[in-house]
């Protein structure tokens, strides 16, 4: 076996690496040499493609879209959630069973059953092209994996916890605040960083409720530009560099904490 | 112990954004299957089951996107449930090189899809893409292809593409699985003299069924609801050889206005992943070892 194991990993290991350092290697080569040599590294690199992506393109204010978008959506679906599962906790059987029932039934519809009612309600509200409305509805389609990853994690609380609290003379709040949250934190990372890195890269949604280009978010950003310079491979590819460098970064210090949560929605998903 | 009937108030925040942005589309949706809308005019009729008829009976489009939708599930679940299997066996013992294999294999989980898009359009590029001089550099130059747009390539190229995107996300699932078998009973087969692939066939295989379930399960859903890559990467062509379920929900209602046909197509998606989601979980109860 170790005669297909040591190869296998390594063959892989590349068919994954290689696309990445492509990317980042065209970023750096001109037009003209990407096209005499698509493939491999040469002389002459040089940084054009991010002077010309950042004289012609306010990259920055797609980043701040997007962190502006992710933190609210996060805070809210992480706030709401916890509120949702911590009552799942502690509402009598019937009710508990319903609340838990609804968001199960929630999660297995699919975004794209909900986008067109979704958009001529915004429409109809008035929130299409405003940041609110589309947190409003990252919130709503995420929150069902957030009760899912936090709710089944505060099902394994121990009981006689918080019956002393409230022998302890403490209110709902008070429990949810001081007890509840603070033991059920590995969750609620979990979520934080499923629904982080699904409202980060989320296109359908922007796509569909963001119309003027200031508010872009940066995977709208990307598709948007991208339709600019066509095939112009080493622009595209200093944006795609520049935009995913918030995830690598935050990736490569949490990795554990990325492994486990992404799995945790996947698992619960 | 009681909760007080304050506890409701938990539910409040929440619950109003999941009713407003969530449970009303849905309904509203439904409702939405039933006319004519084309989403702008004030005046629609209701047509009853129409839609879904002519859905069924004669909208060829609608067919061939459900076949490419199939040729794409298909292709992405057994190949992505047996890669990431496979290199979740490799990679079980905790090693360094482990450990950085499959945080190099998961890195592509955390890209944007449209990021991802634009590397693989890259790679297939008929003119200038890595695949192609590859295949030059190797002497195949006769394999050199327009991958993307070729009509009867570009859906498994595609499907090639979030295979590369999510097998290191599943290879962690499988690991979780794997560890979760005790050590005792490789011990005992191999006192037994057990083959390797005895020893998978009888022990680790029957044991990683609800992994493998949960694999199953979330690739299928995924990949039957795929719509950032195809809409970056194709937008449903070549002809209409990508045009898979979620694109053609998008079109039909962004593109030719038929608002309410589309809910209706929704409609129908959504009954297809639940009839599929439940298949599993009553599949999974069947064969897992617990209830046997």
């Amino acid at each position: 076996m170790r005669f297909i194991r040591i190869p296998a990993i390594w063959l892989y290991a590349l068919i994954i690496a290689v696309p990445l350092l492509v990317v980042v290697e065209s970023s750096l080569k001109s037009l003209a040499t990407l096209f005499e040599n698509p493939l491999w590294p040469s002389h002459g690199l040089t940084v054009q493609a991010y002077q010309t992506l950042t004289s012609q393109v306010p990259l920055f204010r797609y980043f701040l879209n997007s962190l502006d978008v992710t933190a609210v959506s996060l805070l809210l679906i992480i706030l709401f959630g916890s509120l949702i599962s911590y009552a799942i906790l502690r509402l009598p059987r019937i009710p508990s069973l319903i609340v838990y029932g609804v968001f199960a039934v929630g999660m297995m519809i699919p975004t794209q059953v909900n986008m067109i009612p979704m958009y001529l309600e915004m429409a109809r509200l008035g929130l299409v092209n405003s940041r609110i409305g589309l947190i409003l509805v990252e919130t709503a389609f995420l929150l069902p994996i957030c009760v899912f990853i936090v709710g089944g994690f505060m099902k394994t609380l121990s009981r006689e916890l918080m019956e002393a609290a409230t022998v302890d003379g403490a209110n709902e709040w008070q429990m949810y605040w001081r007890i509840a949250m603070p033991l059920s934190l590995p969750a609620v990372a979990s979520a934080t960083i499923f629904a982080g890195v699904i409202v980060w890269n989320d296109l359908l949604f922007p796509l569909l409720l963001l119309k003027s280009n200031d508010k872009d978010t940066l995977p709208l950003a990307l598709l948007s530009f991208s339709g600019q310079y066509q095939t112009n491979y080493p622009v595209i590819f200093a944006g795609v560099l520049l935009a995913s460098v918030p995830m690598v970064v935050l990736y490569v210090f949490l990795q554990r904490w990325f492994i486990a949560g992404m799995t945790a929605g996947a698992v619960k998903g | 112990m009681r909760a007080k009937p304050s506890i409701y108030l938990f539910l409040v925040p929440g619950g109003l954004v999941f009713l407003i942005f969530f449970v009303v589309p849905t309904l509203y949706g439904l409702s939405l299957s039933f006319t004519n809308w084309d989403g702008l005019s004030p005046q629609f009729q209701f047509v009853g089951l129409a839609n879904y008829a002519n859905l069924l009976t004669n909208d060829s489009a609608f067919h061939t996107a459900i076949g490419n939708t199939l040729k794409f599930v298909l292709t992405v679940v057994v190949v992505q449930s047996f890669l990431s299997l496979v290199f979740a066996i490799f990679l079980l013992k905790n090693t360094r090189v482990n450990v950085f294999l499959r945080t190099l294999y998961f890195f592509p989980t955390i890209l944007a899809s449209v990021s991802v898009a634009f590397i693989w359009m890259f790679i297939y590029d008929p003119n200038i893409g890595i695949l192609n001089s590859l295949l030059g550099d190797v002497g195949l130059s006769h394999w050199q292809a327009s991958w993307l747009g070729n009509r009867h390539m570009a859906i498994y190229c595609i499907a090639v593409t979030e295979i590369w995107a999510h097998t290191g996300q599943l290879l962690v699932i499988y690991l979780a699985g794997l560890q979760q078998i005790p050590r005792e009973l490789y011990e005992v087969a191999v006192l037994e003299g057990a083959s390797r692939w005895q020893t998978f066939r009888k022990v680790t295989w029957p044991l990683l069924v609800p992994a493998t379930t949960m694999v199953v399960a979330y690739t299928t859903i995924q990949s039957f609801r795929m719509f950032d890559l195809i809409f970056a990467m194709t937008d449903g062509g070549p002809g209409n050889s990508t045009e898979v379920l979620a694109t053609y929900i998008y079109h039909q209602a962004f593109q030719y206005n038929h608002v309410g046909y589309a809910s209706a197509v929704s409609m129908l998606f959504m009954v297809i992943i639940a009839l599929i989601t439940m298949a599993q979980f009553g599949l999974l109860r069947i064969r897992s070892p617990k209830s046997a």
